[in-house]
């Protein structure tokens, strides 16, 4: 199993490194962003403050999100899944591949975006720097694992494309990056309590601000890990090996 | 001879239309088997099912004994899509370790298949740089890796200049000597002269299942093209 998991993911990653452009705007556009909300926001510096450790869990998120559904779009059209299928590797082999090539990326991309917020735009996290990384990480895996599933159902790069305004960007409007999640009416409060980024936005905002490890900073960080298997089965139950 | 694959009565249907109906055929080890007929007649679907990617309504299909699609037949097919399923954005050797190593075949493998379609010299070239015809010689050097017991080559020769369909048609029928069993599709009657046996495909339908010489002379023709058209006015009546 180890042979087939380490050559996808190698494979993954050496796409994304032939093509310089992908890789580029990979790790600088999260930086770019960072720095444009510290400036725009520069006679309010506190809502820097607030939403730089959000953002650096959600850049992860919606950047991972696109680029595997992308991927996956592309290995289905191009016949590249078939082949697999037809041939005796496990699908587990290909989705772990994916996980792993995706992980060392947004480790890279994170590296970047946080060297530059905590020293360039003098970004205050209280808390863990590693648990922010490890938030970041695990956002990442989840918005993979939501781009294989939803992947599926897109037909085209045009209707993929349009998965992050239909599926991510009411996440974003929910997970208390614009407003805080009990300001929000009942029913949006009660619906963002099942959206998973939700905790990922409220555990990297709790690192921030305090140096210990509270229960609800575990609770956010269980959750968010727990849903990555479920996006990923769901994702597994996608990959059909017989298609119509 | 033992038959490496087994197809009965298969029926596949997409959406509401009956794309294949009812074939069945044996093909044993060491053989060269064409799949002819025109576009639309349901080669592909044919190949699919026997490559275990395809779902069917009806019928069976088995590679080697085990169903198709199923673990242990995977494992004995090398299967080449009529598109070239390969990553453009690698080069050609990478595809090749890449695929190698999802079906357990070591480097020597790689370097064999990449021999096999003459393509030593643009190992290290992206694919997306390759014409057409290199294109598709990366994806049959994918089906060929770790020498497989079943090839199923769906138009593999389209789009390449003569003398290398030459060379590729030897290739085939070297395989086909050493034990492979064989099945390639065509739409091109001059390739299935070099096939040893035909199985004739229209409208999902197995009109003929014979070798050249003897279906051209059943239909007293002296060309394939000819002893086709013959073969489809004898079932109309």
């Amino acid at each position: 199993m180890a042979g087939p998991v380490a050559a996808t993911a190698r494979r993954v990653l050496l796409q994304l490194l032939h093509d310089r452009r992908t890789s580029a705007l990979l790790l600088v556009v999260p930086s770019v962003l960072m720095t444009l909300v510290r400036y725009a926001f520069t006679k309010q510096p506190q809502v820097f403050e607030g939403v730089g450790p959000m953002l650096l869990a959600l850049f992860p998120f919606t950047v991972m999100f696109v680029v595997a559904s992308v991927a996956m779009l592309r290995e289905r059209s191009s016949g590249t899944l078939e082949r697999l299928m037809a041939g005796p590797a496990g699908k587990g082999s290909l989705l772990g591949g994916y996980a792993l090539a995706f992980g060392a990326a947004t480790l890279a991309q994170v590296a970047v975006v946080l060297g530059v917020s905590l020293w360039g735009l003098s970004l205050r996290v209280d808390g863990s720097i590693w648990l922010v990384v490890l938030f970041a990480l695990l956002d990442a895996w989840l918005g993979m694992a939501l781009g294989l599933f939803l992947s599926a159902f897109a037909k085209t790069e045009f209707q993929a494309v349009q998965f992050l305004p239909a599926f991510v960007l009411p996440q974003f409007l929910l997970c208390g990056l614009l407003v805080p999640r009990d300001q929000m009416a009942v029913a949006l409060r009660l619906l963002s309590d099942f959206l998973p980024l939700s905790y990922a936005v409220d555990g990297v905002s709790r690192v921030a601000y305090t140096t210990t490890l509270t229960g609800a900073i575990w609770t956010d960080l269980v959750v968010v890990a727990a849903c990555i298997p479920v996006a990923l089965a769901l994702g597994a139950l996608t990959l059909q090996r017989k298609g119509e | 001879m033992d038959n490496l694959i087994q197809v009965g009565g298969l029926v596949v249907d997409r959406s509401g239309q009956r794309v294949v109906d009812g074939i069945g055929f044996d093909v044993p080890s060491g053989s060269l088997t064409g799949l002819i007929g025109p576009s639309g007649s349901g080669k592909s679907t044919v190949m699919r099912c026997i490559a275990g990617v395809q779902k069917h309504a009806g019928g069976l299909v088995k590679v080697g004994g085990y169903e198709a699609g199923s673990r242990m037949a995977r494992g004995l097919v090398g299967y080449q899509p009529q598109r070239p399923a390969v990553y453009l954005d690698l080069t050609v050797r990478e595809n090749l370790s890449y695929f190698a190593t999802m079906i357990g075949v070591g480097a020597s493998g790689v370097s064999e298949a990449i021999d096999r379609v003459s393509l030593g010299g643009e190992a290290s070239r992206c694919v997306e740089r390759l014409s057409g015809g290199q294109v598709a010689r990366v994806s049959l050097a994918i089906a060929l890796l770790g020498s497989p017991s079943v090839l199923l080559l769906d138009e593999p020769t389209v789009g390449l200049d003569p003398v290398l369909r030459e060379d590729l048609w030897r290739l085939f029928a070297t395989l086909a000597a050493q034990g492979t069993a064989l099945v390639v599709s065509s739409h091109v009657m001059d390739e299935a002269e070099r096939c040893e046996r035909l199985l004739l495909l229209r409208d999902g339908r197995l009109l003929a299942d014979a070798a050249p010489s003897a279906l051209k002379a059943e239909t007293g023709t002296t060309d394939l093209d000819s002893a086709f058209l013959a073969v489809i006015r004898t079932r109309r009546v």
